[in-house]
């Protein structure tokens, strides 16, 4: 197999790797699997789904400087890209077949309901990343100024950590855990971006 | 507060005469016969099935949840923390034999066989509307005794106050028990006029046949005013006790489980909205009816209190 049809071939595993949690929802609910409480259900799976994908997108970026593969990368847009639509499913679902357009008792729950705030605060901050994830936009943007807005996602990600942390009746581990690798991820950068200043002038 | 009057009770729901004449020919052979869960508890609680109860003006005319999903999702930590655990591992959980310890303020304190305890009393069956704290409900034909018929045979004094429930503790056959998720074993608690309220059964069954294990096996508490966590299930211990007992919500979050936790509407739990909720089966959420709908009979009991700092 030569290169190019080997990088399809990852690429589109990848792609499927993101997609499947999807599938696997809409099957399930196709068949009625869904429990007894089907809506629940959905918006919570999809949510869950949406935080796991944007903390794999947090996790790229470390993985391919400490495996020295920086092709990895590439894989970035897609899952961030996928971490926006299974969010804004997530969302869809809670406006739509949870709420029923019920716009008042939606506001009430963005005002009144800290986890909802925090949760909308998160999902606000994803769109602009969302619409500059095209090559156009890149250009457009500059790549300075593209990564200084896409660095929204160490914040994106926390808030989404606290919006699952704060629903949470009684059991917080999941939600611990996922803070934990996001803490994990964030210390890494952080230490990193201290190595580089403090090896800057040196070099210099 | 606007306390909503008039539950679904009308001139339909008395018991006709002459059902209620044969009532003693009814007890008499239940109490010979068919009161194979009481007497037999031997037998195991699985093989009590077929149970039969006097139908009861308390229950409600709405069409009751299938069966599938009220023996299927269910919050009952003691199995797992997902709405699908309990069916899944509340197999291991020997429902009998059973005893039920009493103690407290009482003339006849002791630890009794299941049996003797529901001994003499005529099952009933009470379709109750259950709304769960987490904003879901359903419609379920319980079968049970009122509490009050069982409590007052221990005779209570006058310093019963309140009367404190105990859920089983048995790690080796509660799983969920493993991790202190709540501080085990679960406890809840009721003032004792409202354990003595006609409303307030201990359940034994459902939907014609004794109570799975995953709906709290061999009997748990109904109070279909409160929120569904009040309704403690497998219970092995009941004490009279003087002052407001500790039940395991509140103790893990004072500040969103209060004491009384009677359904209500325009007290929103602090992280979500109390005011609608979804019948387990239909689409669009309905909106909730302050005490569940069962303002009518019970708001009596609250009269006075801010319900709102007594939430």
């Amino acid at each position: 197999m030569d290169r190019r049809a080997l990088d399809r071939l990852v690429y589109g595993l990848v792609w499927l790797a993101c997609f499947a949690p999807l599938l696997w929802l809409a099957w399930r609910g196709f068949n009625n699997d869904l429990g007894a409480n089907p809506i629940d259900k959905l918006i919570r799976e999809l949510g869950v789904w949406g935080l796991r994908l944007l903390i794999v997108g947090l996790a790229i970026t470390p993985l391919a400087r400490i495996l020295k593969q920086p092709r990895l990368i590439r894989f970035r847009r897609t899952v961030g890209l996928f971490a926006f639509a299974y969010v804004l499913l997530h969302l869809t679902n809670y406006v739509v077949t949870d709420q029923w357009f019920d716009w008042a008792a939606i506001g009430k729950d963005i005002l009144k309901r800290p986890f909802i705030t925090v949760g909308m605060a998160a999902f606000v901050l994803l769109v602009p990343l969302a619409v500059t994830s095209t090559n156009w936009a890149l250009r457009k943007l500059g790549p300075v100024r593209w990564r200084k807005l896409h660095r929204l996602t160490y914040l994106i990600v926390p808030l989404g950590v606290i919006h699952y942390l704060m629903l949470v009746k009684a059991d917080h581990q999941p939600p611990l855990i996922y803070g934990a690798i996001v803490a994990l991820l964030l210390g890494w950068r952080m230490w990193e971006a201290t190595r580089k200043r403090i090896n800057r002038p040196a070099r210099g | 507060m606007l306390i909503r009057h008039g539950g679904d009770l009308t001139e339909n729901d008395v018991t006709p005469r002459d059902v209620y004449l044969r009532r003693r020919d009814f007890m008499s052979g239940l109490i010979g016969g068919g009161l194979a869960l009481a007497g037999g508890a031997t037998a195991g609680a699985e093989a009590a099935t077929g149970l039969k109860g006097i139908a009861s003006p308390y229950s409600t005319k709405e069409t009751p949840t299938g069966r599938a999903d009220i023996t299927g999702y269910n919050n009952f930590y003691e199995f797992g923390l997902d709405k699908e655990d309990p069916a899944r591992n509340a197999g291991s959980l020997k429902a009998s034999p059973w005893t039920v310890k009493i103690d407290g303020h009482c003339n006849k304190p002791g630890t009794y066989d299941i049996g003797d305890f529901l001994r003499g009393n005529p099952l009933q069956q009470r379709i109750y509307r259950l709304r769960c704290v987490e904003g879901w409900s359903m419609v379920i034909p319980w079968l049970g005794v009122p509490l009050a018929d069982l409590l007052k045979k221990y005779e209570p004094t006058s310093k019963a106050k309140f009367v404190a429930f105990e859920t089983l503790y048995r790690p080796s056959e509660m799983p969920g028990q493993r991790r202190a998720v709540l501080d085990w074993p679960y406890r809840e608690g009721l003032r004792i006029d409202e354990a003595m309220h006609p409303l307030t059964i201990m359940a034994v069954g459902l939907y014609g046949e004794s109570l799975p294990n995953q709906n709290g096996a061999p009997m748990r508490l109904v109070v279909p005013w409160k929120y569904g966590f009040k309704s403690i299930k497998s219970v092995v211990r009941i004490s009279f006790v003087e002052k407001q007992p500790r039940t395991a919500w509140n103790d893990s979050a004072p500040q969103e489980y209060g004491f009384y936790s009677n359904v209500n509407p325009t007290v929103d739990h602090p992280r979500w909205s109390q005011a609608s909720e979804r019948r387990i089966g239909e689409f669009r959420r309905r909106e909730t009816l302050m005490f569940n709908g069962y303002g009518g009979q019970v708001a009596g009991l609250y009269s006075g209190m801010d319900l709102k700092k007594n939430f």
